[in-house]
């Protein structure tokens, strides 16, 4: 047989494509449970804290619009020029998907041709009422095709390693966004109906990450917000969990580097001991106390850092330096 | 389907379309006029194929052979099976568009076509080797020096330098029409890149899942061993002590128009599609970018233009190429399909000499026969065309493309005297042609089954020696009269059948 190589640039455009498309899941995910979280009379408010847990007040403010929430619905469903929306990020997905073409699977690329001209077709009036919930579930489910289809399809070998990657990071990176949700939503009134209100919205972030069930299961009877909050973190059985992406993201490098005999591992596994570190170092009553968004902040940069770790040591070679970076795949 | 075997579930289909069938045979209106049809023409050596293929056609009907089409046509859109037009800045992603009306050659009538594009291929290799070396043929006259030399796809580059085997046009495509008589004819060469192939494999993919009523039992010759023999010539014509080359395919990228073919032929060897920038020169080798570093190249087949390959070289704002790429193909450290400098044998002033450069170097008479073309720069040439300027396509050579083309019987007096006095001035710039009754077949069109013009490019593959593609891509104008079929213009394109010898199932 012959020897097992890959293209540092479809190295590249598997680790990317795997990133939006987990990127469009979650972003259809955050935006089910954001209706959910609507209180009647502070809708706009609900609905900006996606702007802020997304870090997208500079991009939305060139809208020049006010944040209502139509407002952020068309941003994140409709706008084709937000580079951090469904639509470019399902477009960026496509065009590695098109790049990738000489690699993936017939079925994975026809999927992606017909979720993506499905995507292009939304129409406004479906951003409204019960037709939103409908959509989102739409879209995760375009993402969770592919996802079965790249399973079921797409060959084994390093390429499945660095897509895994991608989605991995990006899974990860997102799910410290959900939980942050919490931080931007201040609920007002007494401590005890306070208290349920919380309880209340901590259930919506779980359905949100399809994990209300499973969490019930291992949750102590009384739970707190403080076990939602370790569950989504740590808990190593939860697919979309913090710790479980930064297991499966240690299992890919070393598999790269075992396997396929890549030696640029090195630095990207010291973020990832990091990153480790830093989740099971203390219990998560401290974190909360020290401040979870401020945690949370500390596990997306390091994110950010082993994410730019992996592309000094594959991708970075295959374009010249002086270009600087690629146009639509520099962001964290 | 290549089995002698006809599946139950295929007959069922038949059966049953057969029942729903209005009765009406959407044949009965067919009239292919002064024109020779590919399919309604009795043609000895057919096996009955046609007839079957009228009958289970006429068993499907006009309203479900339209609604299989049009799903079957969608299937292309979904499967990205397409090329891009380019227009005021955006990109369009269309399909070829393709009828479901099988075109059907004779296993005799392949027999001409895969000999003459065999000898076609070795002459003009022949010819580019003798150019780039001795001159044998231009010192002894038979083509002129200067049509040659002066060419401006010339490569002085090439000159004195040695490719594995001889071969400079390792895969080409001939464009051969068909007259009223159904006499083959060679349209033209084209030995730099020619496109097109995926469509002839895809066809038949597209025709087995849509139209697997029509293709039951029939005895025709496969066409899925493309990539294999493409990635053998590859191999072959490797640099010299290589023991496993690694090849590659060299892509412009996916903005390219043809980038569905770069994938589907790079995913049919199993080698990596690869763009300028994932390759490197150094010390005169030639690396590409991987995970694991830098790893040789041995051979690429390039589908972008020799100006295009080494801005060092050549055109020096070219993003797509290689730096140094011609330097580490000179040291004989990588291969070039096809080779630079292939584009002076099949420009449009060589064509009209292709008879008499296979007469040259092989001693034979063209098994497929050019279009008369008449040289104006020849005595005899320029007479006759100046009696008959009426009758004749009066074309200019060299580098003017579709420009300056004068349709005799289609010209007002006044553009008749304008090019008499174009080719007196200047009678080399000249050729010219009878108009060619291109041949029909049986069409799908809103009007029911209708007569369209159509071509045939087969291709073939040479590394040691030469393999064609049973078939080609045939290429039919979508509207009526129309002798255009380049997939720019609306051209659609036919699955194309070779037929094994002997009786087809019924």
């Amino acid at each position: 047989m012959k020897r097992n190589t890959l293209l540092a640039r479809y190295a590249e455009s598997l680790f990317w494509m795997g990133r939006y498309l987990e990127r469009v899941e979650n972003l259809a995910r955050l935006i089910d449970v954001t209706q959910n979280f609507e209180s009647p009379g502070r809708e706009a408010e609900s609905w900006f804290a996606m702007i802020r847990i997304n870090a997208d007040e500079e991009g939305f403010a060139k809208g020049g619009l006010p944040p209502t929430a139509d407002n952020v619905k068309r941003f994140y469903l409709l706008d084709r020029d937000n580079p951090t929306g469904i639509p470019a990020s399902l477009e960026a997905a496509r065009t590695n998907a098109r790049t990738l073409r000489p690699l993936i699977s017939t079925e994975m690329w026809m999927q992606m041709n017909v979720f993506h001209r499905d995507m292009l077709s939304i129409q406004e009036d479906e951003l409204h009422g019960d037709r939103l919930s409908r959509l989102c579930g739409r879209i995760k489910e375009g993402v969770q095709a592919h996802t079965g289809i790249t399973e079921g399809t797409f060959y084994r070998d390093q390429g499945w390693d660095f897509y895994q990657l991608g989605r991995l990071i990006e899974r990860a990176d997102q799910t410290t966004r959900l939980l942050d949700i919490r931080y931007h939503l201040l609920v007002p009134g007494e401590a005890a109906e306070r208290k349920l209100a919380e309880l209340t919205q901590w259930g919506g972030v779980l359905r949100a990450v399809a994990g209300y069930h499973a969490f019930r299961r291992v949750a102590p009877p009384g739970f707190e917000p403080v076990d939602v909050v370790g569950f989504l973190l740590r808990d190593t059985s939860f697919p979309r969990s913090v710790a479980l992406c930064v297991e499966q993201i240690e299992y890919h490098l070393g598999q790269l580097r075992s396997r396929y005999g890549l030696h640029g591992t090195v630095a990207a596994l010291e973020r990832v001991e990091e990153l480790r570190a830093g989740l099971i170092g203390r219990p998560i009553n401290t974190i909360i106390t020290d401040g979870l968004h401020h945690f949370l902040d500390g596990v997306q940069r390091d994110l950010i850092l082993l994410a730019a770790e992996i592309g000094t040591a594959f991708f970075r070679d295959w374009r010249p330096l002086a270009e600087g970076q690629s146009q639509s795949q520099s962001q964290g | 389907m290549q089995s002698t075997h006809i599946p139950q579930s295929a007959l069922a289909v038949l059966a049953a379309a057969a029942a729903r069938g209005s009765g009406i045979d959407p044949f009965s209106d067919y009239l292919a006029g002064p024109y020779f049809c590919e399919l309604t023409r009795l043609r000895p050596g057919d096996g009955g194929a046609a007839a079957i293929v009228r009958a289970r056609i006429g068993a499907i009907g006009l309203d479900a052979l339209r609604a299989r089409a049009s799903a079957a046509e969608n299937d292309l859109i979904n499967l990205g099976i397409t090329f891009t037009v380019y227009s005021d800045a955006t990109a369009i992603d269309r399909i070829l568009p393709f009828d479901c009306i099988p075109r059907i050659l004779t296993a005799a009538e392949w027999r001409q076509l895969e000999a003459g594009v065999k000898q076609r291929v070795a002459a003009l290799n022949l010819f580019l080797h003798d150019i780039y070396h001795e001159r044998h043929i231009t010192n002894d006259g038979v083509v002129p020096a200067d049509l040659v030399y002066g060419n401006a796809n010339y490569r002085p580059e090439m000159e004195g330098f040695p490719v594995r085997f001889g071969t400079y046009v390792h895969i080409c495509g001939t464009d051969v029409v068909r007259d009223e008589h159904g006499n083959f004819l060679v349209l033209e060469d084209n030995a730099r890149t020619p496109s097109g192939v995926s469509y002839v494999v895809e066809n038949r993919h597209l025709m087995q899942r849509a139209f697997p009523d029509i293709l039951a039992g029939m005895r025709i010759r496969p066409v899925d061993d493309y990539g294999r023999r493409l990635l053998s010539a590859m191999c072959e014509i490797a640099p010299v002590g290589v023991e496993e080359p690694q090849v590659v395919l060299l892509s412009p990228g996916i903005y390219n128009s043809a980038y569905f073919e770069h994938v589907f032929l790079s995913r049919e060897m199993g080698v990596p599609l690869v763009e300028g920038a994932d390759l490197f020169v150094e010390n005169d080798r030639v690396w590409m970018r991987t995970t694991a570093g830098k790893r040789p190249v041995h051979t690429i087949y390039r589908r972008i233009g020799d100006d295009f390959l080494d801005p060092t070289v050549f055109r020096p704002d070219s993003l797509l190429g290689v730096p140094g790429l011609i330097g580490a193909w000179r040291r004989g450290n990588v291969t070039l399909a096809n080779a630079v400098g292939t584009g002076v044998a099949d420009d449009k002033a060589i064509y009209a000499y292709m008879p008499r450069i296979i007469k040259y170097y092989l001693g034979e008479d063209a098994i497929l026969p050019n279009v008369q073309t008449n040289i104006c720069r020849e005595k005899d040439g320029l007479a006759y065309t100046l009696a008959n300027l009426d009758q004749l396509v009066v074309k200019p050579v060299g580098e003017s493309g579709g420009y300056g083309i004068t349709i005799g019987p289609r010209a007002t007096l006044a553009e008749i005297e304008a090019a008499r006095v174009a080719l007196v001035a200047d009678p080399s710039n000249w050729i010219s042609q009878p108009v060619i009754s291109l041949s029909v077949a049986p069409t799908l069109t809103e009007a029911g089954i209708r007569p369209r013009h159509l071509d045939l490019r087969p291709f073939a593959v040479t590394g040691r020696d030469t393999w064609v593609l049973p078939g080609g891509l045939s290429r039919v104008a979508m509207k009526e009269g129309s002798l255009i079929v380049n997939s720019s213009q609306g051209g659609g394109s036919k699955d194309t059948w070779v037929l094994e010898e002997g009786e087809m199932a019924p």
